[in-house]
Parts: C-alpha cells; sequence; structure tokens
C-alpha cells in the first residue's frame, strides 16, 4: 500500500436528522500516523468504521492507489491486510490468547510461530493458554494490539487503542505500539479524543468539528520517537496549538491565528 | 471450579436417587400394595428380563430412534433458529407457524405421520423431530438474537474466512442455547418416542410397555423403567455433561 484515500461526501445514519460526517477527505500514507482528534460524537468511529469496511452505506469512497478497498460494484476490491484495534478489546472469550491471533491468521504452518512471537513481544507468553476472561484490561488489550500486527497490517485502525487504561499501562501499551508499527511501519489511523495522546504519537494530527463531522485543521508533529504524552515538547506544542485554536479540542478552527500550523486542508471549502 | 464438579453434589446426586429407592422400598413393604411391587422384585425382574428377555435389544432400538430424532431435530431447529434469529423477515414469516407448531399435541403428529408416511421407522421418527424442532427453534433463535456484533465485526475487519468465523466467532456464541436445547430435548425426545412407538411400532422400549400393560404385568413396566431410566442417566452423565464442560470450560 502506498496511500489510502478517504472520502466521505455524506454519511448520515437511519433517521437522523442531521449527517454524522459529511464533506471530509483525508489521506494517509504508508509509514505514517495520522491521529483523528475531535470531541465526543463528532464521527470518529464512524469515520473508522467506513474505512474498515463495516460501514458501507455512506456516500462516498475509500480507496488505496486509486482502487476501492471493500468490495467496489465492479468487483474490484484492492487485497488490502486490514488491522484494526477497537474501543473494547473484543477478544473472543472461548479461544485462548494464542488461539484468538491464529483465528486471524489462518491455516499457514507459520501461523502459530507468528502468533507465539506476537505473543512474546506484547510480554505475554506466559498467558499464550490462557483464556482472556482471567486476564486484566490491560492484558487484554495487549493481545488485542498483537492480534491487530498478527496480519503484518498494511493498513492499521485504531479506535481509541488507551482509553480507560491506568496512565502506566497506557504507557506501556503506546511504547509496544510505537515499537511493533516501526516493524513494518504500515499507515495509522489512531483515533483519541486526547490531543496529547494523538501529539505523543501522531506525525500528522486531524481535527474534527462536532457532527457533521470534518476536517477543521491539519497539524504536522515534527517530534522525535519515542515521547509521551508527558515530555515538554509535547507539552509545548500542545499548549501551542491550544493558544492558536482555543476551540479546536470542541471541533472549531480559529482563523485568526495563522502562523507555522496553517491549515492543510481547506476548511473553508464548501459542500460539493 | 463449577458446582457440578465437587465431590460432594456427586455424592449428593447419588444420595437423593438412593433415598427414593428407599423411600419406594418402604411404601411398598409396609403398605402391601398388589400394584406397587417392592424395588427389589423390580429389580430380580430387570435382571430377567436382561438375561433372558429382550430388554436389551428393545431399549438398544428406542435408543437409536431417540438417536435418530435428536439429530434430526438439532440440525433442522438449530438452522431454522439462526435463520429467524438473523433474518427478520424469516422471523416475520415463520413466527406464526412456530407458535402453533409448539401447541400441537405429540399425538396429534404421531397419528398424522402413521396416516400420511405409513407404520414405519420414517413416520416415527419424523413425527418425533417434529414434537422437539419448534422448542429447539425457540431456543436457537434466542441465542441468535443474543449474538455480539462486535465480535462478528472483528472477523470481518480481519477477513476471517467464512468456515472458520461460523464456527470459532458465531457457534461458540450460540452454545449455551445450543446445549441448553439439547438437554430439555433428549428429556422431550425419551417421553414421546415411547408413545411413537406404543402406537405405531412392533418394538422398542413403548412397544414392550404396551404389550406388558395390556397384561398388567407391573413388574415388567417397572423393570424396563427402570432400564430406561439409568440409560437416560448414563447418557447424561458420560454425554452431555462433559460435552457442556468441555464447551463452557472458558468461563471456570
Amino acid at each position: 500500500m502506498i496511500r489510502l484515500v478517504v472520502r466521505v461526501r455524506q454519511k448520515r445514519y437511519p433517521g437522523a436528522t442531521r449527517p454524522a460526517l459529511e464533506a471530509l477527505e483525508m489521506s494517509a500514507a504508508a509509514g505514517e500516523i495520522v491521529g483523528i482528534v475531535g470531541p465526543s460524537g463528532c464521527g470518529k468511529s464512524t469515520l473508522l468504521g467506513i474505512v474498515a469496511g463495516l460501514d458501507r452505506a455512506f456516500e462516498g469512497s475509500v480507496e488505496v492507489d486509486g482502487r476501492s478497498i471493500h468490495g467496489a460494484a465492479d468487483g474490484q476490491t484492492a487485497p488490502l491486510r486490514l488491522g484494526m484495534m477497537f474501543q473494547a478489546s473484543r477478544l473472543m472469550p472461548w479461544l485462548t490468547v494464542l488461539d484468538n491471533l491464529r483465528l486471524v491468521l489462518g491455516r499457514d504452518p507459520t501461523a502459530t510461530a507468528r502468533a507465539r512471537r506476537l505473543v512474546h513481544d506484547v510480554g505475554l507468553e506466559e498467558a499464550a493458554d490462557t483464556y482472556p476472561g482471567r486476564l486484566s484490561g490491560g492484558m487484554q488489550r495487549r493481545v488485542a494490539l498483537a492480534r491487530a500486527f498478527a496480519v503484518e497490517p498494511e493498513l492499521l485502525l485504531l479506535d481509541e487503542p488507551l482509553v480507560s487504561l491506568d496512565a502506566p499501562t497506557a504507557s506501556r501499551l503506546r511504547r509496544q505500539l510505537v515499537e511493533l508499527w516501526q516493524g513494518t511501519r504500515p499507515a495509522v489511523l489512531y483515533v483519541t479524543h486526547e490531543l496529547r495522546e494523538a501529539l505523543a504519537v501522531a506525525d500528522r494530527v486531524l481535527f474534527l468539528s462536532p457532527g457533521p463531522g470534518r476536517v477543521v485543521l491539519e497539524l504536522p508533529v515534527d517530534l522525535r520517537r519515542p515521547r509521551e504524552p508527558s515530555d515538554p515538547q509535547v507539552g509545548e506544542l500542545h499548549d501551542r496549538i491550544l493558544r492558536l485554536h482555543p476551540e479546536i479540542l470542541a471541533g472549531a478552527a480559529d482563523r485568526s491565528g495563522d502562523d507555522a500550523w496553517t491549515p492543510e486542508t481547506d476548511a473553508d471549502r464548501s459542500t460539493p | 471450579m463449577t458446582a457440578g464438579r465437587r465431590p460432594a453434589d456427586a455424592w449428593l446426586r447419588v444420595l437423593s436417587l438412593l433415598g427414593c429407592l428407599v423411600a419406594w422400598q418402604l411404601i411398598a413393604q409396609t403398605g402391601q400394595l398388589p400394584l406397587l411391587p417392592t424395588p427389589a422384585v423390580v429389580l430380580a425382574s430387570l435382571w430377567r428380563h436382561v438375561t433372558t428377555g429382550e430388554l436389551l435389544r428393545h431399549l438398544a432400538i428406542t435408543l437409536e430412534r431417540v438417536a435418530a430424532a435428536f439429530v434430526v431435530a438439532m440440525g433442522i431447529g438449530a438452522g431454522l433458529g439462526i435463520l429467524m434469529g438473523r433474518r427478520r423477515w424469516v422471523d416475520a414469516g415463520l413466527d406464526g407457524l412456530l407458535v402453533l407448531a409448539l401447541n400441537i399435541p405429540a399425538l396429534v403428529t404421531a397419528i398424522l405421520c402413521y396416516i400420511w408416511l405409513g407404520l414405519t421407522e420414517v413416520a416415527a421418527i419424523t413425527a418425533v423431530a417434529l414434537n422437539k424442532i419448534p422448542t429447539v427453534v425457540v431456543m436457537v433463535r434466542e441465542g441468535a438474537r443474543a449474538v455480539d456484533q462486535g465480535l462478528l465485526d472483528v472477523a470481518t475487519v480481519f477477513r476471517v474466512p467464512r468456515g472458520r468465523r461460523f464456527t470459532r466467532v458465531y457457534l461458540p456464541q450460540l452454545y449455551p442455547y445450543l446445549m441448553a436445547s439439547a438437554r430439555s430435548g433428549l428429556a422431550l425426545i425419551w417421553k414421546i418416542v415411547l408413545v411413537v412407538e406404543l402406537l405405531g411400532r412392533s418394538n422398542g422400549i413403548g412397544f414392550q410397555l404396551g404389550t406388558y400393560f395390556q397384561f398388567f404385568d407391573i413388574t415388567s413396566i417397572l423393570a424396563y423403567t427402570l432400564a430406561f431410566a439409568a440409560a437416560v442417566l448414563v447418557i447424561e452423565g458420560v454425554g452431555l455433561r462433559p460435552l457442556e464442560r468441555r464447551l463452557t470450560r472458558w468461563r471456570a
């Protein structure tokens, strides 16, 4: 995969008075982590569902290198290895940790070895034959992380992967995530409602407006890895963004404060 | 560990059965009732039927019918239940029929099957299966409605092939419902098989019971019943219970 391009002209849930997403365009390149930040209810998860192919009822397209990735009408589907972490770990409780990974890996003879290596990578080799119900929430999340990387994804979708974890657990999982990412460098869409979180992980951050969601601001993050949300540079960038765009976390970009972080996308573009 | 596995529980199970036996013995002995032989007499009769009579042959035939009807009813019932749980229009189309089928007396199904299909093995098994299918459908449909879409989404995103998705993601969510309908199903099938045998077969436990009823041979009737009850307990104990434990061990 070279480049993912997502265009959502409109996404409206049945019976809803206004669209969940409208005139949203975004892209991500291989080797890039794109943070997606926005107030709750702005359609972040809806967007990921569309990219994941779970939601086909929208106007627009999801393309990789010019080909639709989810069963286009002409049957031209680009083969794309997709990995995903959901807000909840969503492991099969009746499968052991190892079998949860093998579930997505197939009958390939190397699958078991690969599953074992990933379980090891996230530090859970002791728990390989345990059922998820006996693991802590943080450990379950690590299994979900291992599963997402098990398929060697070209595109990785992360929906609030660290939400509701305590700080040390979240920090550990974040490090493991970035380490695994550096192995194969897939394109990553990283959805979070925390700006610091996004700045600690992403190469680029997109800000969404409240529903109907669209990209109101796009900022590059030129900070060296590894980084933590508590790092001074991250904090400094965070504060600077909020000074320039005080309402950005509510989904409104301040048009007067343009400087180095001028939006790359034109937020004023009218609906086609 | 789960309650069923504790040794104390197993003893209680045996004790309650033994208690029943003792109570029976006491009542029969003190009352000197002509229509209630003592357990000792019944056991002796059972032994005689096993060693010199044809009890085992009839028992085997009945068990075969139970097995056939069970497999047919579970297969069709589970298939229909899944369909009705997943597809609204199938549910709407079949729900009325289901309520009707649930309420048709077993005797009616049996008589009609014998009339339309002849006094054949197929008719007997069809009649039993038809009685059981609606209850399987109701339980499995409940399970299919409760299936976690989130887990199916995982399978979709990771492009898990259809077959594996069904056996490892979908079906395990139905196991509790399938197990419940298997157990209640066996209980129901045991009962109906005997009626069907009495009505239209010339072998099997039901047929034998009918014969002994005509002779008013209460001891033999009780002996056959005992043999049958023992078979039920064994199948429950070595078949269903371990299977259920295996399928739900992840909950432990």
